[in-house]
C-alpha cells in the first residue's frame, strides 16, 4: 500500500447528486504530504459530502478518488486505521465517561501499530493535550459543546493517523478553544507529519490554520492556493489610484505590482494608492450568491 | 508489546465494550429500578397465587406453571427489545457511526452489543430465580438437574432471539419505529404463545405460534421444570424437547447469518450528513 503516495488525497472529477439536486459537479483536489488544507465554502456547498467520500463513508456517483494510495470504497481496516476522522454533530455514548470512551476507541487501533509508529497514542497525554484531564471521569452527557468537540478531535487523533480529516472542527468552540485547536493541529503536523484536511465555512479560520485553501462553491473548487493566492483568484482586480498632471486616475489590474512599476517609470506620479481586493469581500459575495440559490457552477475563476 | 491479530483483537475489545455497557447499566438508577420493580411485582403477584391450583394439572400451582413462561418472556423481551431499542437509539445518536470510523469498529460494536445485552438480562433472572425457592418452593420438579437444563434452554433461547432484536433494531433504525414494528409483534406473540401456561393459547393461534421461538422456548423450559403428567396441558399432550431445540436452533442459525448482513448494511448507511439531517428534523420537530 506504500506505492505512489506523493498525494495523500487525490480527487478528480468527483460528482455527487441527491436526486435531481447536484451537490458536486466535478471536484478536483489534491492534498500533499505535510500540508494542512482547508476546504472552505458556505453551508450546503458540499464540503461534508466531499469529505465523506474521502473517508470512505459514502459512495460517489462518478470520479476518481485515491486516499493514501487506496480507493476509499475498497479501503480495508489497515487503511481505516491510518485515517483519523472528526465528523459533525455527535450525541453518542452519553453514558460513557470521557477517558473510558477514548480508551475504548484507542484500543481498536492496537493491531495496527508499526515500529516507530506506535498506535494508539497515550490516552492520558492526549486528554491533557486537548485540555480534558479534569473532565476525564465526567460522563459524556455532562460535557459542554466545546469539551465534546475537543474530545471529538482527540478521538480523531488517538490512532496516530497519517491523514486527519475534520468536518467543521471548531464549530461551537469559543475563540480561546479555537486557538488551542489551531495550535494542536500545527503540533500534530510538525511532530508526526500528519496530513490534515479540514472543512470550514469560516474564512478567518481557513486563513489562520491552513497552508492552502480550496474554495468550494457551486459544486466545484473555484479557487485553490495560499490565502493570498485565493484572494487574487476570486476577489477580482486590484485598484491602482494616482494623480498625474493634476488629474486623478484609477486603473483596475490583476497585476498591480507590474502596473505600478511601469507607472512609476513614467515619472510624474503623485498620491499613489494600491487597493488590494479583499478575500473577505469576495468570499462574502460567494456566500451571498450561494445562499440566494444563485451559485453558478461557472463562477468566474480567472477574470 | 507485539501487535495482536486484528479479528481476535476486535472481538476482545468488543467484549470489553460489552462489560463496560453492563457496568453502566448496573450504575444507572433507571435501569436498576426497572428491573427491581418489575421483578418484585411478578414475585408479589405469584406469592399471592401460591395456593392457586391449576385445574387439570395434577395439583400444580399457578407459580409452578408460570415460571417457564416468565423465563421465556424475560429472554424474549430482553433479547429482542433490548438490542432493538439500543441499536435504533445508537444509529440515531451516532454511536454506530463513531465506531465505523475505527478499524473493525463494526465487529467491536456488534460483539459489545451482544455481550452487553446478554449480561443485561442477568439481573432480572437473578431477581426472579434467587428468591424463588424460598418464597414459592422448589420449582424443579424433576430434580436439581433441572437448573442446568434451564440454563441450557435460556442460552439456546438467547441465540434464537437476540439476532431478531438486532435485525429489528437495524431495520427500524429509530426508537419510535421499534415500538411499532418490533414491540407490538413481540407483545402479540407473547399473548398468543401462552406465556403463563399453555391453556391460554387460543385454538386458532396454536398453529401459528409454533413457527416462532417463544412457544418452543417456553415448551422446552416446561418439559424441564414440570413433573411427569404435566404434558397433558401441552398442545398435543406430549413433550417434544427435541423439536423445541431444533426450532430454536433453526432460528439461531438463520438469525446469526442474517444479523451481520443487515447490521453491515445499516452501518454502511450511517454518514455524517444522514446524522445531520436527522438532527435537523429533530430540531424542526
Amino acid at each position: 500500500m506504500e506505492h505512489t503516495e506523493d498525494a495523500a488525497v487525490r480527487v478528480a472529477g468527483l460528482r455527487m447528486a441527491y436526486g435531481a439536486h447536484t451537490v458536486l459537479a466535478g471536484v478536483d483536489l489534491e492534498v500533499h504530504a505535510g500540508e494542512v488544507v482547508a476546504l472552505l465554502g458556505p453551508n450546503g456547498a458540499g464540503k461534508t459530502t466531499t469529505v465523506e467520500v474521502i473517508e470512505g463513508f459514502r459512495r460517489r456517483d462518478a470520479g476518481d478518488v485515491e486516499v493514501l494510495g487506496v480507493d476509499p470504497e475498497h479501503g480495508d481496516d489497515a487503511w481505516r486505521a491510518r485515517i483519523g476522522v472528526v465528523l459533525q454533530s455527535w450525541r453518542d455514548h452519553r453514558r460513557w465517561r470521557v477517558r473510558e470512551l477514548l480508551g475504548q476507541l484507542a484500543d481498536t487501533y492496537r493491531p495496527y501499530s508499526r515500529p516507530g509508529l506506535p498506535r494508539p497514542r497515550d490516552v492520558d497525554e492526549l486528554l491533557a493535550r486537548v485540555g480534558l484531564t479534569d473532565a476525564a471521569h465526567q460522563r459524556m452527557s455532562t460535557l459542554s459543546g466545546g469539551q465534546r468537540r475537543r474530545l471529538d478531535v482527540a478521538i480523531g487523533l488517538v490512532g496516530r493517523p497519517d491523514l486527519l480529516v475534520l468536518d467543521e472542527p471548531t464549530a461551537g468552540l469559543d475563540p480561546a478553544a479555537r486557538r488551542e485547536f489551531h495550535e494542536l493541529v500545527h503540533e500534530v503536523v510538525d511532530n508526526d507529519g500528519t496530513v490534515v484536511l479540514l472543512t470550514t465555512h469560516d474564512l478567518a479560520e481557513a486563513e489562520t490554520v491552513a497552508d492552502r485553501i480550496l474554495l468550494l462553491a457551486g459544486g466545484r473548487i473555484v479557487a485553490d492556493g495560499s490565502p493570498a493566492a485565493v484572494a487574487r483568484q476570486v476577489a477580482g482586480p486590484s485598484e491602482v489610484r494616482w494623480r498625474a498632471d493634476g488629474e486623478r486616475h484609477v486603473h483596475s489590474t490583476h497585476d498591480p505590482v507590474a502596473f505600478t512599476r511601469d507607472l512609476l517609470a513614467t515619472g510624474d506620479v503623485d498620491d499613489l494608492e494600491v487597493v488590494r481586493a479583499s478575500l473577505e469581500d469576495a468570499y462574502l459575495e460567494i456566500v451571498r450568491r450561494h445562499e440566494a440559490g444563485a451559485a453558478h457552477p461557472d463562477l468566474e475563476v480567472t477574470r | 508489546m507485539s501487535t495482536p491479530a486484528p479479528r481476535a483483537w476486535a472481538v476482545r475489545t468488543g467484549v470489553r465494550r460489552g462489560l463496560t455497557e453492563f457496568r453502566h447499566m448496573l450504575r444507572s438508577p433507571e435501569d436498576v429500578a426497572w428491573n427491581v420493580l418489575i421483578g418484585i411485582a411478578i414475585l408479589v403477584y405469584l406469592v399471592t397465587q401460591r395456593g392457586t391450583v391449576v385445574p387439570g394439572s395434577g395439583g400444580l400451582t399457578l407459580p409452578d406453571l408460570a415460571l417457564p413462561g416468565i423465563l421465556a418472556a424475560t429472554i424474549l423481551f430482553g433479547m429482542v427489545m433490548g438490542p432493538a431499542f439500543a441499536l435504533s437509539a445508537e444509529v440515531e445518536d451516532g454511536t454506530v457511526l463513531r465506531l465505523r470510523t475505527t478499524p473493525r469498529g463494526t465487529t467491536t460494536y456488534t460483539v459489545g452489543m451482544v455481550v452487553g445485552q446478554v449480561l443485561g438480562a442477568l439481573p432480572m433472572l437473578a431477581i426472579l430465580l434467587v428468591p424463588w425457592p424460598f418464597l414459592l418452593g422448589d420449582p424443579m420438579h424433576q430434580g436439581a438437574g433441572g437448573w442446568v437444563a434451564v440454563v441450557g434452554w435460556l442460552l439456546l433461547g438467547t441465540l434464537a432471539t437476540l439476532p431478531i432484536g438486532i435485525v429489528g433494531g437495524a431495520l427500524a433504525a429509530r426508537p419510535t419505529r421499534v415500538m411499532l414494528f418490533v414491540l407490538a409483534p413481540v407483545v402479540a406473540l407473547a399473548f398468543l404463545s401462552g406465556v403463563f401456561g399453555p391453556q391460554t393459547v387460543p385454538a386458532w393461534a396454536a398453529g401459528a405460534v409454533q413457527a416462532f421461538p417463544l412457544y418452543w422456548l417456553a415448551h422446552g423450559l416446561r418439559s424441564t421444570t414440570l413433573p411427569a403428567g404435566a404434558e397433558g396441558l401441552e398442545l398435543g399432550g406430549a413433550w417434544h424437547p427435541e423439536i423445541a431445540a431444533l426450532v430454536l436452533l433453526a432460528w439461531a442459525v438463520v438469525g446469526l447469518v442474517a444479523a451481520p448482513v443487515v447490521l453491515r448494511r445499516t452501518s454502511a448507511r450511517q454518514t455524517a450528513s444522514a446524522l445531520a439531517h436527522r438532527l435537523q428534523a429533530l430540531i424542526r420537530g
